[in-house]
């Protein structure tokens, strides 16, 4: 098997600044050499707040893209296929959208007080938009043939839906709910760093208070990680999923 | 033809405007059951518009268009569309089997009966080999004859062809001619078929309707009595056929001067 030529730097980079530590003999509550935080990633992997951190993390996260994203979808759905009724919430729309995500979280805290459904409301409402925006464009943008033959076919509503609006969108939807699931990771993470005693942001902000600097990266490494993994495993979903419809919409762009 | 039966498709004064722009004048015209009729004219003069009203896309601003003697206001069942560009009335993610299943879906068909259905249907226009293949592994040709076999698949009483040979070649759009006659013939179908071929409207129709554009009005009903089945040399080698041919040209050429 051949080495992957794209671990070369992020190695020599590791490499460099353990040796960087070591030899200076640094000591610092900022930052930590990579021997140290692999420990701190093993420790916290072995008692399980790692993992049970990153379950709530995801969970939140989840629970806001099924919530939001859904709505999100639904309104895109009936936006995308009545200009009417897309004239009609322009404005509303163009007056919430602008309004930070994370702007909601004094409100959300006086609604429900700490804990998972003030985080998940928080997500849901970041993740409507990116759903409703892109959704509503994919559905506008279908071939208006197609939308004609429903007609002519006679098909019923939901079947138009089912059978053509969906299928027809399906590849740019799933563009919409990639950019859904890592704007739900961001605003939960950050939900936590700021407010929520809860999930990997709350215990990246408890490394940092008990000035641990190795737990503290060893959590933002595996941030990292976990974003990257989700993103990979949608790309492959994508692939595999609609592998025909993908192939198909990018030949007519 | 039998001008003596009641229209199937009557256009009793039917105007419409699209865009503030008057496309279709007062038109009067009356499809007999089982009659093949043409529709000819240059680009603009309103054949297409023609066509969607007789469909129930659009509804014609005054006067009505009547379907065995009801006013049509929308899409039905027995009245199937066949599209001139097939590659986009085409479901780019379903098999050929699979675009032919979508009618059979919408008309309710049990799953059971739609398998033996489509590779009947598929069999009729020929592409029984192809059933498992996707559009955009099809010719033209095929994709055309695939939209006809969905359209088939409704058991529609009227066919409305819209330039549906248009983008196709030479020798693909001849047979596809000859098929589409057989196909009628053997259904007892009733066609609406716009064209800008003058040939293909002689060959193919029982009349052959001229239009005149800005806006669209009915210049000339032709009456093509020529034999049937017809064949693409004896037809168009016919005496009649060549006088119809020099008629119908002469009438669109004195139009555009």
């Amino acid at each position: 098997m051949r080495f992957p030529r794209g671990l070369v730097v992020p190695l020599l980079a590791l490499a460099a600044a353990e040796a960087a530590m070591r030899l200076s003999g640094l000591e610092s509550d900022s930052i930590a050499p990579p021997s140290a935080i692999a420990r701190a990633f093993a420790t916290a992997l072995a008692d399980g707040t790692l993992l049970q951190a990153t379950g709530e993390t995801l969970g939140a996260a989840a629970a806001g893209l099924g919530l939001g994203g859904g709505a999100g979808l639904l309104l895109a759905i009936a936006l995308g296929l009545s200009p009417a009724l897309a004239r009609l919430m322009r404005v509303p729309v163009d007056a919430f959208r602008p309004i930070p995500s994370v702007a909601l979280i004094p409100i959300a805290l006086l609604a429900w007080g700490f804990g998972f459904p003030m985080e998940i409301a928080i997500v849901s409402f970041a993740c409507f938009w990116p759903m409703l925006i892109i959704g509503q464009a994919a559905i506008a943008g279908i071939e208006p043939r197609l939308l004609e033959v429903a007609r002519v076919l006679r098909l019923s509503l939901p079947a138009r839906i089912g059978k053509i609006v969906l299928p027809a969108a399906l590849p740019r939807l799933f563009v919409a709910f990639r950019l859904a699931t890592a704007v739900s990771l961001i605003v939960a993470v950050t939900v936590e760093i700021t407010t929520n005693p809860l999930g990997l942001g709350y215990g990246l902000m408890q490394a940092q208070q008990a000035l641990e600097p190795d737990r503290m990266f060893a959590f933002l490494l595996w941030l990292g990680l976990v974003g990257w993994g989700l993103n990979a495993l949608l790309l492959l979903a994508q692939r595999r999923l609609f592998g025909r419809a993908g192939w198909v919409a990018e030949e007519v762009r | 033809m039998r001008p003596q039966a009641p229209p199937l498709i009557g256009f009793e004064g039917v105007s419409l405007s699209l865009g503030g722009r008057l496309i279709l004048d007062d038109i009067r015209l009356s499809i007999a059951r089982q009659e093949f009729l043409c529709v000819v004219g240059s680009s603009g003069c309103g054949k297409t518009t023609l066509l969607r009203l007789a469909a129930g896309l659009l509804r014609p601003d005054t006067g009505q268009v009547t379907y065995a003697g009801n006013a049509v206001t929308g899409p039905a069942r027995e009245v199937a569309v066949v599209f001139q560009d097939y590659g986009r009335a085409l479901l780019p993610w379903r098999s050929a089997a699979g675009n032919v299943s979508l009618a059979l879906e919408a008309a309710g068909v049990p799953r059971a009966e739609r398998g033996p259905r489509i590779a009947a249907l598929l069999e009729r226009v020929g592409l029984a080999h192809a059933a498992d293949r996707y559009p955009a592994q099809l010719s033209g040709g095929m994709q055309q004859r695939l939209q006809i076999a969905r359209c088939l698949a409704q058991e529609p009483s009227v066919l409305l062809m819209d330039e549906p040979f248009g983008a196709l070649d030479a020798m693909t759009r001849q047979s596809l001619q000859d098929e589409i006659l057989r196909l009628v013939e053997a259904s007892g179908n009733t066609v609406l078929f716009v064209t800008h071929d003058l040939e293909e409207a002689i060959y193919l129709g029982d009349r052959v309707v001229a239009m005149r554009p800005n806006p669209g009005r009915i210049a000339e009903v032709f009456d093509i009595p020529l034999p049937r089945p017809r064949h693409q040399l004896a037809t168009r080698e016919d005496p009649e056929f060549l006088r119809l041919r020099r008629a119908l040209f002469d009438f669109i050429q004195e139009e555009e001067r």
